[in-house]
């Protein structure tokens, strides 16, 4: 234990020895996880749409020889997209071409013209123009995606309202009211009271007559019943699937803690996992292993210090990350003995991981090389939710970041953070499994190192 | 310090074929042959870094210090740094006044701050040789520790050396130099493809080259030694 003391106070002099990188080692990691934080918190920005009106302007849908009220689509589009409005279609053409915008919507003269044929017997097809550059597969999927949904949701408006002049149609023919029509109002009697009129009038009539009447009277009344089904069969056309959201695995924390535990945890794996697996190899590159393992510390004893090392930096640098980021997003000081716990875990198993890479090469460099590309894929893969990938995909996904500690060292980190968030016993357990693994491993491979 | 019959095999290679070596107190034994003879590997038996496959490694009392081929130290720590690191992994009671001792035996005090990756080779061997000293060994095995050192250098370090053989330390060391074999090696060890071709004194060794080598008896040592290789089959 002497040993692994001064040990520790020697590596922490050379890093101190070496400023630039140990600034690296610690600066570098942490522009990677606020970029990575930064990308993961912010939704997708708004994409630039060259928009083209030429429906002359006060054109109103028309139903059955009434206006609609304005549906404000353009408004509506321009909400979810930003719209960047030109005069012609040329413009737009020329805007997506030069990729000043992802694509261009052109709705036509004649499209309300068309929207209102719908009602008619002769009914037109109304259709809209998108302008796109397909550059590239991923772009052109995005533009489609995009563009489906928006005019999805602008059919789902047009829908509903005219959904509801119909039901308001029903609602006068049933219980009856006032129509204005040409700039006539007309009153409207409505079944309602047609029936009640009948009613009142039937004692009146011959008793020839009244089984008619009854007839007619009976019809008005079924016919109301029934109209009074049709408004919510009307309004359901709108939108027949509800979607109804039910959560039934998986307790996501807000999306802020998220990518704050995977700034923080992309730190502390790139910190920990280089450090151990960096300092490790200087002992080989310094020739100093052989004459250290000569009695005067042991092997376990060295991979012992090296994983302490990178706990002891990797928790001062992602506690200080964490605290850092309570400047933007409220975490809570009172969880802070769970952060230390999943931190020390995390870093141990982490530790641990690192060794077994460091004593796997014989050079600073390539085994810092060989961290970096072991650590930065497997983070990244952590990072893909199920239904992202094919499931054949992501199960060889979740078996292979299941191998490394930085997906259950996430889970844990997560864990610690947000109190509704998943139990961090789970993770915990993980970790001490895997940090048990590479302790083996890395012990095998530093003492087949020591018999070259 | 002594060794009988060392076997060690790489694979299907035998790289010692039963070595044996003594040395007494105060003596300095040259392991002489050429690259690929098996040096490296006897004295890291010696030192007890491998194990042998076959054959005995004793000393008597006291540790036995190392010191590799390449220096053994850490280039980004200062002189003072490493040897005061080392001096409390040794244990020394007082890791300071180790410390001191050693800076005043390799003539360093004035160098002490100095980063070992900005001194000289020689300066950095001087140090390596230190490290392997502050065991306060009765045996110092050196592993070929002139190579890369210009003559003064070498001329300095053979004098720190022999100063340590005067104070009774035994000390072992490899060489492919014939001429520094003869000129430091109180005795000498001749190993050729891990085959020990002789043992004994500088002018013993003369004597045999020239018994076994004739036609070069008239020409340098060290083309007389190839020579005497040679006709061993080696």
């Amino acid at each position: 234990m002497r040993g692994v003391r001064w040990l520790l106070l020697k590596d922490l002099q050379i890093l101190r020895r070496s400023p630039l990188q140990a600034v690296l080692l610690v600066a570098y990691p942490i522009l990677i996880a606020v970029l990575v934080g930064f990308a993961i918190s912010r939704g997708p920005e708004d994409p630039r749409v060259a928009f083209l009106n030429e429906v002359p302007p006060d054109t109103r849908i028309n139903v059955g020889g009434q206006e609609l009220p304005k549906a404000n689509v353009r408004e509506q589009i321009c909400e979810r997209v930003e719209c960047v409005f030109v005069d012609d279609r040329e413009e737009a053409m020329s805007k997506v071409e030069s990729g000043d915008v992802l694509a261009a919507l052109v709705l036509p003269a004649d499209l309300v013209n068309k929207i209102n044929s719908l009602s008619t017997l002769t009914p037109g097809v109304p259709e809209v123009e998108i302008l796109v550059n397909e550059e590239n597969a991923v772009k052109a999927e995005l533009v489609d995606d995009r563009i489906t949904t928006l005019l999805a949701e602008a059919n789902l408006r047009i829908a509903r309202r005219i959904g509801n002049e119909g039901g308001r149609y029903l609602g006068l023919l049933v219980r009856g009211g006032e129509l204005e029509f040409l700039g006539e109002t007309i009153p409207i009697l409505g079944l309602q009271a047609s029936a009640r009129i009948l009613e009142q009038v039937a004692p009146a009539l011959p008793p020839s007559l009244r089984p008619a009447l009854e007839e007619v009277t009976e019809f008005a009344s079924r016919a109301r019943e029934n109209l009074d089904v049709a408004k919510p069969l009307i309004d359901r056309l709108a939108q027949p699937i509800k979607v109804d959201k039910v959560t039934v695995g998986g307790k996501s924390p807000p999306l802020e803690i998220f990518a704050i535990a995977v700034a923080a945890t992309l730190t502390l794996a790139f910190v920990v996992v280089l450090l151990v697996a960096g300092s490790l190899a200087l002992e080989r590159e310094e020739n100093a292993f052989a004459r250290l393992t000569r009695g005067l510390v042991s092997s376990n004893g060295l991979l012992g210090e090296k994983v302490l090392l990178g706990i002891a930096v990797g928790l001062v640098v992602t506690l200080l990350m964490l605290l850092g980021m309570r400047i933007f997003v409220p975490l809570d000081l009172g969880r802070v003995g769970l952060w230390l716990l999943a931190i020390l875990a995390s870093g141990a198993a982490l530790g641990a991981a690192g060794a077994a890479l460091g004593a796997a090469g014989r050079e600073v460099r390539a085994v810092s090389l060989l961290a970096f590309m072991v650590t930065l894929p497997i983070a990244f893969l952590s990072l893909v939710p199920s239904g992202a990938v094919s499931p054949a995909v992501f199960d060889a996904i979740r078996y292979l970041t299941a191998l490394f500690p930085f997906k259950p060292a996430l889970e844990a980190i997560t864990a610690a953070l947000d109190e509704a968030g998943p139990g961090i016993g789970e993770p915990l357990l993980h970790l001490a499994i895997l940090f048990v693994a590479y302790a083996v491993l890395a012990r095998l491979a530093l003492r087949r190192f020591a018999t070259v | 310090m002594r060794a009988t019959g060392i076997v060690k095999r790489f694979g299907d290679r035998e790289a010692l074929r039963g070595v044996s070596l003594e040395a007494g107190p105060g003596e300095l034994v040259a392991i002489i042959g050429p690259n690929g003879a098996g040096k490296t590997t006897l004295l890291s038996i010696l030192a007890e870094i491998s194990k042998p496959d076959e054959g005995e490694v004793s000393s008597s009392e006291g540790a036995v210090g190392w010191v590799p081929q390449q220096a053994a130290l850490y280039r980004r720590l200062t002189v003072e740094e490493n040897l005061l690191l080392f001096a409390r992994l040794e244990g020394h009671e007082d890791p300071r006044a180790s410390t001191e001792e050693m800076l005043e035996l390799t003539g360093l005090r004035e160098r002490r701050g100095e980063i070992v990756a900005r001194l000289s080779g020689g300066n950095q061997q001087r140090i390596n040789i230190a490290i392997g000293l502050l065991s306060r060994p009765a045996v110092l095995l050196l592993d070929e520790p002139s190579v890369g050192l210009d003559p003064r250098q070498r001329a300095r370090l053979w004098e720190f050396v022999s100063g340590l053989a005067g104070h009774g330390t035994t000390v072992i060391f490899s060489t492919h130099d014939i001429q520094e074999a003869e000129r430091y090696g109180g005795r000498v060890l001749v190993l050729a493809d891990g085959e020990s071709l002789f043992d004994g004194s500088a002018d013993e060794l003369r004597e045999a080259v020239r018994r076994e080598a004739p036609e070069s008896a008239d020409r340098d040592f060290e083309t007389a030694f190839v020579a005497y290789l040679q006709h061993r089959g080696h």
